[in-house]
């Protein structure tokens, strides 16, 4: 405390010219503070979620052995896990996008079904061969997502409609134009086979426009979705931190009145960076149903959003960093479903997901403060 | 006829009063400046909080503290997490969320509720006889009533009591109140505590007054369209109490319609309020009464 405290007084009292000396480095302990701080809570979200199992009367050692299981406890495991990590990683990279330009988009939900609505129109009515078909479905999806989080960005910049809002409240209405599809004959409904009644989904993409699957270890393989993920991901990196595009977008995030002064349209690139996110979203959606599900039905999007914009927000947005944040969360989502077997409900994950994002925004937070402290005594 | 449509018209008034209720609070938090997406995790909280004393109580009034305590608890959280540690407002409204979502699921999953919780009804004697309006506005569930105490007092609070004028203030500007002496992230924190409290009732209006027991997710994005409520009603109470009845309208249309033999899609009147609530607030967003600080973080020393 003392050490913070000193070390602008220092500085200013020297009153010299030239370069300012560095700031002395501070004791060890305050340096490890942080990393204790971390551990401390991620700890306390683990804490938290074993004491919750123990309180409804099941073993917290069955649910971690499960959730072990489940996700990296064998090659179908991993696989699953690596599975599960491709839409997050493609939703998080999307949401880094909006927020590096300072918008907060958090309909991914959304915009993630209404992409993969449209790549299911696409898969299942475009002829054509799988190596033409399968890249129009993701594109389609794309573009679904990108028109999804349009709609927002046309009610913000046009009508000054907060995006939070409206991008939360974009997704029941996804839900429902897609719920509106899949029970229409004409539209997205499975067809009717003599003696079966239909439901509410739609057919099965032919086989052609699967994403390829690697690896046929036994047990074993994984999607290509993820290769796709994490190539994006690389490259929105790229893009974000050495293009003049990613410039201009930083620089609106950072200070929105400079960048307009700087000539940098917020409408052309705060919009853009909201329709680019969307799409990734929408892509999201297009590789889940290409690569898993194969099919459009009701509550198709299982959280993905949701998880995903987590990611980007544990990554602190940086697209390299929720590469390895989408496969920590992918594993856990994979490591839900074996918890079914030891008679937990699985949505302790969902609790343990929410826990550990608390947990790691708790100690940047209170470096925050601590970081203010000095100025604030300053002033006064 | 008339008998129908007064029960659509007091399914409209059931349908709304969660909705008021969270709303009032939501007001209160908005008017200091901080839109509080965590409403829904504090509308879903109480409710199961509510319907989970009720059980242990054997009393659904009982149930209803309890429900106010669990918002409480969720406004506490993300009172400190967003205006003392300073974290995104909307990185922690969203991960309560899903949080209390989570939190529900899995105890709905393990423990046993009681299904059938439900405090009691009281008809107004004679004004409850009137033909149309007596079953639609004194024939209800007693928390009902409450709304129609709360809605004055809550209009007094924030217009004419010194904590309304010092709300206010920290909500259009932050800086000069701050200047004035007034603790702008106090106030708030104090703002989102209300609204806990009032989101939290109305949870619990929702569970054991309406339904009689907890279903998963069972507020379904009430939440959000509270705060497009408060949107609509251009941040004023009597706006933001409208924006609810015609919300609650929508949802006793679409629950109303098909038992009248009125064959309307069901897709479209699910979407109907949030459609409503995006259409109400392309026109009335830009309105310039939205407090000046809306959403935005105060930190002392920054522009």
């Amino acid at each position: 405390m003392t050490g913070l405290l000193q070390a602008p007084r220092a500085n200013s009292a020297a009153g010299a010219p030239g370069p300012p000396a560095p700031p002395p480095r501070p004791p060890l302990t305050e340096r490890l503070r942080t990393p204790a701080l971390y551990v401390l809570s991620l700890s306390a979200a683990f804490g938290i979620a074993a004491i919750l199992v123990a309180v409804v009367g099941k073993s917290p050692k069955d649910a971690a052995v499960a959730m072990f299981d489940g996700s990296l406890g064998s090659g179908a495991a991993l696989g699953q896990s690596v599975d599960q990590a491709a839409p997050l990683l493609l939703v998080a990279v999307g949401s880094v996008i909006a927020a590096r330009a300072g918008i907060f988009n958090i309909g991914q939900e959304g915009q993630v079904v209404i992409g993969a609505a449209l790549g299911a129109g696409v898969g299942l009515f475009m002829p054509g061969p799988g190596w033409f078909v399968l890249p129009m479905i993701l594109l389609c999806a794309a573009l679904g997502g990108a028109l999804w989080a349009g709609v927002a960005a046309l009610l913000h910049y046009w009508r000054g409609v907060d995006v939070v809002i409206s991008t939360l409240l974009l997704i029941f209405v996804a839900n429902q134009v897609v719920s509106f599809a899949v029970n229409r004959d004409y539209l997205l409904r499975e067809t009717a086979v003599p003696g079966q009644t239909t439901t509410s989904q739609s057919d099965m993409l032919r086989e052609s426009v699967w994403l390829p699957r690697f690896g046929e270890f036994p047990g074993f393989n994984i999607g290509a979705g993820i290769f796709l993920a994490v190539v994006l991901a690389v490259a929105v990196y790229f893009a974000l931190t050495r293009t003049r595009w990613g410039f201009r977008i930083r620089l609106l995030g950072l200070n929105a009145r400079t960048a307009h002064r700087a000539g940098v349209g917020a409408v052309v690139v705060g919009g853009g960076a909201l329709l680019a996110s969307g799409a990734f979203a929408g892509a999201a959606g297009g590789v889940m149903l290409t690569g898993s599900g194969y099919r459009m039905q009701d509550g198709f999007a299982g959280n993905v959003g949701f998880d995903g914009l987590l990611v980007a927000l544990v990554a602190k947005d940086n697209p390299l960093h929720a590469v390895p944040v989408a496969f920590f969360f992918g594993a856990l989502r994979a490591g839900g479903g074996f918890l079914a077997a030891t008679g937990i409900p699985r949505y302790i994950v969902a609790v343990v997901t929410a826990l550990l994002v608390l947990a790691v925004v708790f100690p940047t937070a209170v470096a925050e403060i601590r970081r203010r402290v000095p100025a604030r005594t300053k002033e006064a | 006829m008339i008998d129908e449509s007064s029960v659509v018209l007091a399914s409209a008034v059931r349908l709304t009063v969660p909705l008021a209720f969270a709303a009032c609070g939501e007001y209160i938090a908005e008017r200091a400046g901080t839109i509080n997406i965590s409403v829904e995790a504090m509308m879903l909280g109480g409710a199961f909080s509510a319907v989970l004393g009720a059980t242990v109580t054997g009393s659904a009034a009982t149930g209803l503290l309890f429900g106010m305590a669990a918002g409480l608890l969720v406004g506490f959280v993300h009172a400190q997490f967003s205006h003392r540690l300073g974290v995104n407002t909307y990185v922690v409204g969203l991960v309560l969320s899903a949080l209390v979502l989570g939190l529900t699921s899995f105890l709905l999953d393990s423990v046993d509720l009681d299904k059938n919780q439900q405090v009691g009804a009281v008809d107004i004697p004679f004004l409850s006889d009137l033909p149309l309006l007596g079953p639609v506005l004194f024939s209800h569930r007693w928390p009902v009533y409450l709304l129609v105490a709360l809605v004055p007092f809550v209009w007094w609070l924030v217009q004419r009591s010194r904590f309304g004028l010092e709300l206010r203030a920290a909500g259009e500007n932050p800086r000069s109140a701050d200047v004035t002496g007034i603790d702008v992230r106090k106030r708030r924190r104090q703002a989102l505590l209300i609204c806990g409290l009032l989101s939290g009732l109305g949870g619990a209006y929702l569970a054991v007054g309406e339904v009689g027991m907890f279903n998963q997710n069972m507020t379904a994005g009430r939440g959000f369209v509270v705060i497009a409520a408060v949107i609509f009603g251009g941040w004023t109470l009597r706006g933001t109490l409208t924006g609810c009845l015609v919300f609650g309208a929508a949802d006793a249309m679409r629950l109303a319609l098909p038992a009248l033999g009125l064959q309307l899609n069901a897709q479209l009147l699910i979407a109907a309020p949030y459609v409503l609530a995006l259409l109400a607030m392309m026109f009335f967003a830009k309105s310039h009464r939205a407090p000046g600080a809306l959403g935005r973080p105060f930190v002392r020393g920054t522009v």
